[in-house]
């Protein structure tokens, strides 16, 4: 997917404006917040969890050559295949490969967040290949030819509406009703997508841990479409990155607590499916090949750096939940595949700084993602990395540099400070006394201050700081 | 200054001014001092600039490391260093080492600043484990008081106890506690003007938790969110006044609000 991050201003603006965005974020952010919450309240321990999570994750991330090697040869002896990918192009065309055998022409698919990095389901279709997408939100944005605004809801950004008209559009002249209410909708959605997963030849799903000791793929899902998509066609493709690698089944029992009531605010998603390998003789079914294509595109770079801890993440979303500025402007604003926090942290990383130059300013270090991340990433740390790298780079705006050199060469100098400042004040003071301001106590309006007055008024200062009035108390108390 | 005047300073409180309260709002940095000044402190205000948060936001390290060490001089002398706002404390208190190598003699002296800075509230509940004399005021008419939880202070320094404490125990407030009470306000320093468009939709999510508890007055400890929400509020033609809490502590009937004449 190409990467649009350097608009984010101009998208976020336009984001700001849609109004049904306004309504979808509002009632999505509640939801996720309280239940999420709740969840987290339940378990008495989740701060151990989260810890042990961390350490776990860390420590995996030190030998994960280690543990990759050994999931791949678990995955082999299960009677699997697994697949190197270095970088997304790699990835895609050993995906594509599988899927232009002869006889092959439909596949369906299960969330992928790391397939849209490399826009897998147009390669595949640029190959002649029919994809259909069978998660809920996923299916709704392919019709909507858009892409996902949510990492794990990824039509978050729509409403009931907007849905109600698409699936009018696409279904009708296949004989399907207009659905208004939400049951009738994901019932409707149900039938069409039943015909799909009957008539796949592949089915591509993601992988939400990858486990070492057994070789096992952990997918855990709520519509249970990811089943139906690993297991009803003859082959299987399961597409991961590789930081998804965990040791063993006793730590993939803490990653689940944490997953589902980080996510949703479930105490355990609806399915959890541990995919070993394919069809074994005399099980009833399960697909006749499976393959595991491990995805780097950057991430073994980051490994070492400053930004490691980025790697631990779950993709649970709960940072852009609890972001105000992911709820305010929405995903796609963000430009590339992942927003929100974990996404202002990671996007520069995997397509470079100079790419998504504004994503690291985007954020106000409030630090509440960093508050309710499962693995304990220090997001807003990672954001200051960011932004001491793009000043060092050169790749900060000109007009913020150009600034705070300004300001620093006066702040650096008490006395020259304490005249400027006394000044500033001064002028402000007798500026308010030519227009209403000065009787109101604030401004409408500030030369050069227009940022902040087009929507908010400034208070009227008094006429000096408050440095120069204790610096007049300290000399009447000499004086005295 | 000479040595033996650095001596007499020990056991004197630094006031840090903040550069907000230093050009826009003084009654905040006089609160400070009138509050301390109550508990036997003397208090100085040592010519100064900025902590240097904006630079240390901004990815400006230089610039921050030059006036974070400005500031550890400046402060050397004192026992403790006072200031009214989460924010410019939490630089000091958690930025300033990430600045200097580990071991070096510049981050030895950024950890003994951070042990000594304190926000004010914390500083006269968790340092001095100070009470205040309850004094009549306005707690006991109908004023409905709601309260910002500053996002650098609640989450860097652990400040919402506090401030809620001492204005119950001085005016008898119970604030009424709004649902996004820890929500960013949008202010976000340099945020605030680089994108002012999600700032302001920001200030109007916080204004609707304002108008949910129907407050006729909001307070809180960072002058740069009050700013933002009290001009927004302003802007909007809401009638709900903004102070930073320090104002009332000491005047139960503090003057004109941020942004008010009257």
């Amino acid at each position: 997917m190409q990467a649009n991050s350097k608009n984010f201003s101009a998208t976020a603006r336009a984001a700001l404006l849609d109004e049904d965005l306004r309504a979808a974020m509002s009632r999505a952010e509640g939801g996720f917040v309280d239940t999420r919450k709740m969840a987290v309240e339940e378990l008495d321990n989740f701060q151990e969890y989260r810890e042990f999570a961390r350490d776990t994750k860390n420590h995996v991330l030190q030998y994960l050559d280690h543990y990759l090697i050994e999931f791949e040869s678990n995955v082999t002896a299960a009677g699997g295949q697994v697949h190197w990918a270095g970088n997304g192009e790699e990835a895609s065309r050993i995906v594509t490969d599988i899927c232009q055998r002869p006889g092959l022409s439909k596949i369906t698919k299960g969330k992928s967040m790391v397939s849209e990095e490399f826009a897998l389901n147009a390669g595949l279709e640029t190959a002649g290949l029919q994809v259909v997408e069978t998660d809920l939100g996923e299916y709704i944005i392919q019709l909507a030819k858009e892409t996902p605004s949510h990492i794990i809801a990824p039509a978050v950004h729509k409403t009931k509406q907007a849905v109600t008209e698409l699936f009018d559009r696409h279904h009708r002249e296949a004989g399907y009703p207009r659905v208004v209410e939400r049951l009738d909708i994901v019932n409707q959605a149900r039938q069409v997508l039943r015909d799909h997963f009957c008539t796949a030849d592949v089915g591509i799903t993601g992988g939400n841990f990858l486990i070492a000791e057994t070789g096992s793929v952990a997918l855990v899902t709520n519509e249970g479409n990811g089943d139906l998509t690993a297991n009803l066609p003859s082959i299987h493709i399961v597409i991961a990155s590789i930081e998804k690698v965990i040791p063993d089944l006793k730590s993939l029992c803490g990653f689940l607590r944490l997953l589902g009531r980080s996510a949703t605010g479930q105490a355990m998603s609806v399915y959890t499916t541990l995919l070993n390998g394919p069809k074994r003789a005399g099980d009833l079914d399960g697909p006749e090949e499976f393959h595991v294509v491990l995805v780097d595109n950057g991430r073994s770079a980051i490994l070492g750096t400053p930004y490691q801890d980025i790697l631990r993440c779950i993709k649970c979303g709960a940072c852009m939940n609890h972001c105000p500025v992911y709820t305010s402007v929405g995903g796609h604003a963000y430009g590339w595949v992942y927003p929100g926090p974990m996404g202002s942290v990671i996007t520069p990383l995997l397509v470079g700084q100079a790419n998504a130059p504004d994503l690291p300013y985007a954020c106000t270090l409030n630090g509440r993602c960093k508050t309710v991340c499962p693995v304990i990433i220090p997001l807003p740390d990672l954001l200051r990395e960011h932004r001491n790298n793009l000043v060092a780079t050169g790749h900060a705006g000109i007009l913020q540099r150009y600034a705070m050199r300004v300001w620093s060469q006066v702040a650096r100098r008490p006395a020259l400070y304490n005249i400027m400042t006394r000044l500033y004040v001064l002028k402000l003071n007798l500026l308010s006394r030519l227009g209403p301001a000065y009787r109101r106590g604030s401004f409408k309006h500030i030369p050069l201050l227009g940022a902040w007055t087009s929507t908010r008024d400034f208070p009227v200062p008094q006429t000096t700081t408050f440095q120069a009035e204790w610096q007049k108390r300290g000399d009447h108390e000499r004086a005295a | 200054m000479t040595a033996s005047d650095r001596k007499q300073q020990a056991g004197q409180v630094a006031l840090l001014v903040t550069c907000l309260s230093d050009l826009f709002r003084p009654q905040v940095a006089r609160a400070t001092v009138a509050l301390i000044e109550k508990f036997g402190y003397q208090v100085d205000v040592p010519c100064q600039t900025c902590c240097g948060q904006p630079a240390c936001n901004a990815g400006e390290q230089d610039k921050a490391r030059a006036l974070a060490e400005k500031m550890m001089d400046l402060f050397d002398p004192y026992e403790y260093v006072v200031a009214p706002s989460g924010s410019c404390a939490a630089t000091m208190k958690e930025h300033y080492p990430g600045l200097f190598e580990t071991g070096s003699p510049q981050h030895q002296k950024c950890l003994r600043l951070s042990e000594k800075t304190f926000e004010l509230s914390t500083f006269l509940v968790d340092v001095l484990g100070a009470s205040l004399e309850r004094k009549q005021c306005f707690g006991d008419r109908n004023v409905r008081v709601a309260y910002h939880d500053s996002c650098s202070g609640l989450r860097e320094l652990g400040i919402r106890s506090q401030p809620r404490k001492l204005l119950k125990e001085r005016l008898g407030i119970d604030i009424s506690e709004m649902p996004n009470s820890e929500i960013c306000c949008g202010f976000g320093g340099l945020f605030c003007v680089k994108y002012p468009e999600i700032s302001t939709r920001m200030a109007d999510n916080k204004i609707k938790g304002i108008e949910d508890v129907e407050a006729d007055m909001l307070l809180g400890g960072d002058l740069g969110c009050l700013m933002n929400i009290a001009g927004r509020l302003r802007r909007v033609g809401s009638k709900t006044r903004v102070y930073h809490y320090a104002e009332l502590l000491v005047d139960a009937d503090p003057g004109p609000a941020i942004g008010y004449r009257k």
